[in-house]
């Protein structure tokens, strides 16, 4: 590997030559580190979408989709094809430019923070210090595309959920950006590869940051049910009342993307919880143990895998919040039990007690 | 108020909420009770209400005398019947029909028939692909009869004791 990229970089350097050489060779450098994250990313979220409608199946005693293909699983390349084909419908009275511009507001914000997400020590395509800032600015960005989608439909429908979708994302993320503030306080740094070292020792398990910032990781999580719009927060969409909320108009491939959209940030919420309150590739077991006690990529997969199905459970398990209710969680719950626990975590790390047991597990390093 | 602290600390504690994630999580691993249609069927009872048919007797005789009862009791209105003397002077049906997009299968036709004539059967899986497709007349009703004769001579004959 290491080989093959000396080599490409040697043919750079003599095709470009020495002003231009580093330059191709950064720009290759990123190309290559987009495609390698991005592919295996809209490959999970085709999939993700059979696993959900298996999961639920299975959770209602059905069997979900297994037709198209062995077992169903050409199920999503059927339903990518259909999309694909359909026409796309602009309504009379939207913006058109504002209504193909919505999908596209949604979609880049949710790829672009894979910039800065790490899989392993250096697998990360651009290692900035401010990483956590990066990921709280993009998916903070993400709800324009929704608002934008809602308002260029000139529909009464798509522009409630937006309007539901905006108040809701605004009241969490004031929530979800406290929880990190407590991840970034025990981790002392906002690059997300040194949030995860800090969570290496040889504790294992008992290391990692779920354990003292447990209100955190909890908030966390519902909060990014609810950034993302999914169950049992999703009133942006809100079938029973809103027909699909802020994507009624949109057809064919425009809903498509979309879709992918908030499969893309579902998945970013899953990694992001692992890496900072789960130990993200580090293994739960002691180092003694061999091929199951090494840190890797696997164990970061296994805990992503975990999370996107808790994404799938907890929505065939609950009812829909009354949007009154979403509010009150996240105003009246939320925000004192993160500000409370901001505090408890700065007195854990205050000096005479960050070296005594059991914090000095966390906080004495 | 130690229950007030108990409420708060279940609900901080989302106690409920895992609650609710155990039941579903069990009912992950259940047995599934789907039944894949085309290939797997449903079992039918000998009273089930399907597509409608018109009988005859073993003669070869149709039995609708044309009293027009079912059109009388049709809730949906979806029966129309015209009738006249034959040759022998029996009061026989010119026009029975049956529009299935109207009809709602309550099966009251086929109880307020005296003769048992109109009767339903067990087809469900028919379909049709133009507008009156699903308006069947007299001759298509006794087509049906004819086909099915023995599955509904069988189904009326478990259900005699019944009646």
């Amino acid at each position: 590997m290491t080989e093959l990229a000396a080599t490409m970089q040697g043919a750079l350097q003599g095709w470009f030559g020495p002003v231009w050489g580093p330059h191709a060779w950064t720009v290759a450098k990123s190309l290559a580190g987009i495609v390698a994250v991005l592919v295996p990313l809209l490959l999970t979220v085709l999939y993700y979408q059979l696993v959900e409608r298996w999961v639920i199946g299975w959770i209602q005693v059905r069997k979900g989709p297994n037709r198209v293909g062995w077992k169903g699983v050409l199920q999503p390349i059927a339903d990518a094809i259909k999309l694909l084909m359909k026409e796309r419908i602009v309504p009379a009275g939207a913006s058109k430019g504002l209504f193909f511009l919505a999908p596209i507001v949604a979609v880049a914000p949710a790829l672009a923070v894979w910039a800065v997400v790490p899989f392993a020590p250096g697998w990360v395509i651009a290692d900035v210090d401010a990483g956590l800032l990066v990921v709280l600015a993009m998916t903070s960005m993400g709800v324009y595309g929704i608002i934008i989608a809602g308002w260029a439909s000139n529909s009464k429908y798509a522009f409630l959920g937006a309007m539901r979708s905006a108040a809701q994302v605004v009241a969490y993320e004031i929530a979800m950006g406290f929880a990190l503030v407590g991840a970034l306080m025990a981790g002392q740094s906002l690059n997300l590869t040194e949030i995860v070292m800090r969570q290496d020792g040889r504790y294992g398990l008992l290391e990692w940051f779920w354990l003292p910032l447990a209100p955190f990781f909890v908030v966390y999580f519902i909060a990014g049910l609810a950034e993302t719009n999914r169950h049992p927060f999703d009133v942006a969409e809100g079938e029973s009342e809103l027909v699909a909320g802020f994507h009624v108009e949109y057809s064919g491939m425009t809903f498509a993307v979309f879709f992918l959209a908030e499969y893309a940030n579902m998945i970013l919420v899953s990694t992001l919880a692992s890496l900072l309150f789960l130990g993200g590739w580090l293994s739960p077991f002691p180092a003694a143990w061999g091929i199951l006690g090494a840190p890797g990529i696997g164990w970061l997969l296994v805990k992503i895998a975990f999370f996107m199905f808790l994404f799938l459970w907890v929505r065939a398990s609950f009812p829909r919040y009354r949007y009154d209710q979403i509010m009150r969680l996240g105003w009246k719950v939320f925000i004192p039990v993160t500000l409370v626990w901001i505090a408890v975590t700065g007195v854990m790390m205050l000096e005479p007690l960050a070296s005594l047991p059991p914090f000095s597990i966390w906080f004495g390093k | 108020m130690f229950a007030r602290a108990k409420e708060i600390a279940s609900s901080l504690l989302l106690t409920e909420l895992v609650k609710g994630l155990a039941l579903t999580g069990r009912y992950l691993f259940s047995r599934k009770i789907t039944v894949f249609f085309p290939e797997e069927k449903t079992p039918q009872g000998p009273r089930f209400r399907g597509l409608h048919a018109l009988r005859r007797y073993p003669n070869g005789e149709e039995r609708c005398i044309a009293c027009k009862l079912c059109e009388a009791v049709c809730p949906a209105l979806a029966i129309t019947i015209e009738s006249e003397m034959r040759q022998d002077g029996t009061r026989r049906t010119t026009r029975y029909d049956i529009d299935l997009t109207k009809c709602i299968f309550c099966g009251f036709c086929e109880e307020s028939c005296p003769v048992d004539s109109i009767v339903e059967t067990r087809v469900l899986e028919y379909h049709g692909e133009a507008r009156g497709d699903l308006y069947y007349t007299k001759p298509v009703l006794l087509a049906i009869g004819d086909r099915y004769e023995a599955q509904i001579a069988a189904d009326r004959a478990e259900d005699a004791r019944f009646r």
